[in-house]
């Protein structure tokens, strides 16, 4: 990569193929990455967990990543098919960096770091600064994405997205939801609303002053209300082929109330 | 990757490619290198599963498979779904019978990336629940039959792989 910098970086396919397909790409210099052994598997190092850029869609979904990081595994789960799911790659989902990209919002609320590394060295990228525009992010050419580290948190987390049906569906808007019980922090983050994923912070802050951190962890029905409205405010939609601006801010208030009814027990607000 | 020979185990053979372009999905390797048009292309992106094939046992769609990429894997294809019978026939599998026996076949298309997909499933569960089944075909789209047979059909391939008498 050092040598070709330009070449194309190849993991799962069900991105760049599309385009290859249509003669959309040059494909004369390509790096097929998904088989790195170094890029696959995952390690857990205290709370933290190193997921390689490589590991699937699949892999996500289910066994010890998805005991450990359960709102990236309910995104991984709503990825394309079966089929997409086992060759669509969580580095593939930051290379493409697409607004859409269903990890991307549970990454952000994750706070996550991607591990960038060139012929010349490492670097560790917080994911605010990796994704920087629609389909855009910070990698310099002859830099490969190697790994993403998230904390291991206690505390429920959620991914729920709106499509046009349950499969195959590209999101529309997103939202992930997690829970820091030790930091007693809220973290909430919206997708598909927004050329790269949004922090909900004033909602953040709202939750985890309202939460009842000492007792079973209620919110009542008027905080989830306004938490709604603060989640919808902090989007930045606009108006496309799969939805409207409009449509979408509503979607992530629905998404917002739904989170926290599933995450809290008492959280109420106008049914969803 | 011009001028560079691909080596392939298509349905437990050896098979080489000597021209195949950069770029050439395994789809259309198979397809149109190898004479194996069992796997159907339409959408080109993975949204139709009737390219569906297996990758080292991974079920893909074989549109979104760099030919290259897959140098020197095992794919199986429909043409290698079938089972070798007596006087080395070679005999339906019990998905493919299924299908045949629930009336789950129309216009067909979408019949060999529906027949991987549901060996697959029944591979791993030979006694999947309803939804699951419905999640496991979610990436196969046929616009003819509105899936009422095809479910049917998983479910007597099912019974016939939990009674021992399926193919694998």
């Amino acid at each position: 990569m050092a040598e070709r910098p330009d070449a194309v970086v190849l993991a799962g396919g069900t991105d760049l193929m599309v385009d290859a397909n249509r003669g959309a790409l040059d494909m004369a210099d390509v790096v097929v990455v998904d088989r790195v052994p170094e890029l696959r598997g995952w390690q857990r190092d205290r709370n933290l967990l190193r997921l390689g850029a490589a590991v699937t869609c699949a892999e996500l979904s289910g066994g010890e990543p998805a005991a450990l990081v359960p709102a990236l595994a309910q995104a991984a789960r709503t990825v394309g098919s079966p089929q997409i799911r086992n060759a669509a790659t969580l580095g593939g989902n930051l290379g493409t960096a697409s607004p859409a990209g269903d990890t991307l919002p549970v990454l952000a609320a994750l706070d996550a770091t991607v591990e960038v590394r060139s012929a010349s060295g490492r670097r560790d990228v917080p994911l605010d600064e990796f994704l920087v525009g629609v389909k855009a992010n910070a990698l310099v050419p002859g830099e490969l994405i190697v790994a993403v580290r998230v904390p291991v948190l206690d505390g429920p987390q959620e991914f729920l997205k709106v499509g046009t049906r349950n499969a195959m569906v590209i999101s529309v808007a997103s939202l992930a939801l997690v829970v820091d019980r030790a930091g007693r922090t809220v973290r909430m983050a919206l997708g598909s609303v927004g050329p790269v994923p949004i922090r909900a912070v004033e909602a953040e802050v709202l939750v985890a002053e309202r939460i009842d951190w000492s007792g079973p962890g209620t919110l009542d029905a008027r905080t989830t209300d306004r938490v709604a409205e603060l989640v919808a405010d902090a989007a930045r939609p606009i108006d496309d082929h799969r939805g409207t601006a409009d449509y979408r801010r509503h979607a992530v208030g629905v998404l917002a109330r739904r989170a926290l009814r599933r995450a809290f027990p008492g959280a109420g607000g106008v049914a969803a | 990757m011009a001028g560079e020979v691909l080596s392939l185990t298509v349905n437990g053979r050896t098979r080489e490619v000597a021209d195949a372009h950069p770029g050439e999905s395994l789809l259309y390797v198979l397809r149109e290198r190898l004479g194996l048009a069992g796997a159907k292309n339409a959408c080109e992106e993975g949204e139709c599963g009737s390219c569906t094939v297996r990758v080292d046992g991974r079920l893909v769609c074989g549109c979104l498979v760099l030919a290259a990429a897959v140098d020197g894997s095992e794919v199986t294809t429909i043409e290698g779904l079938g089972v070798e019978g007596p006087d080395e026939a070679v005999e339906l599998s019990d998905v493919q019978q299924a299908f045949l026996d629930a009336g789950a076949v129309q216009c067909g298309f979408c019949t060999p990336g529906l027949l991987m997909a549901i060996d697959d499933l029944l591979d791993r569960d030979p006694d999947p629940d309803d939804l699951v089944v419905r999640e496991a075909i979610s990436g196969n789209l046929c616009r003819c039959t509105g899936y009422g047979r095809i479910l049917a059909a998983v479910e007597l391939a099912g019974a016939v792989r939990r009674g021992g008498g399926g193919a694998q």
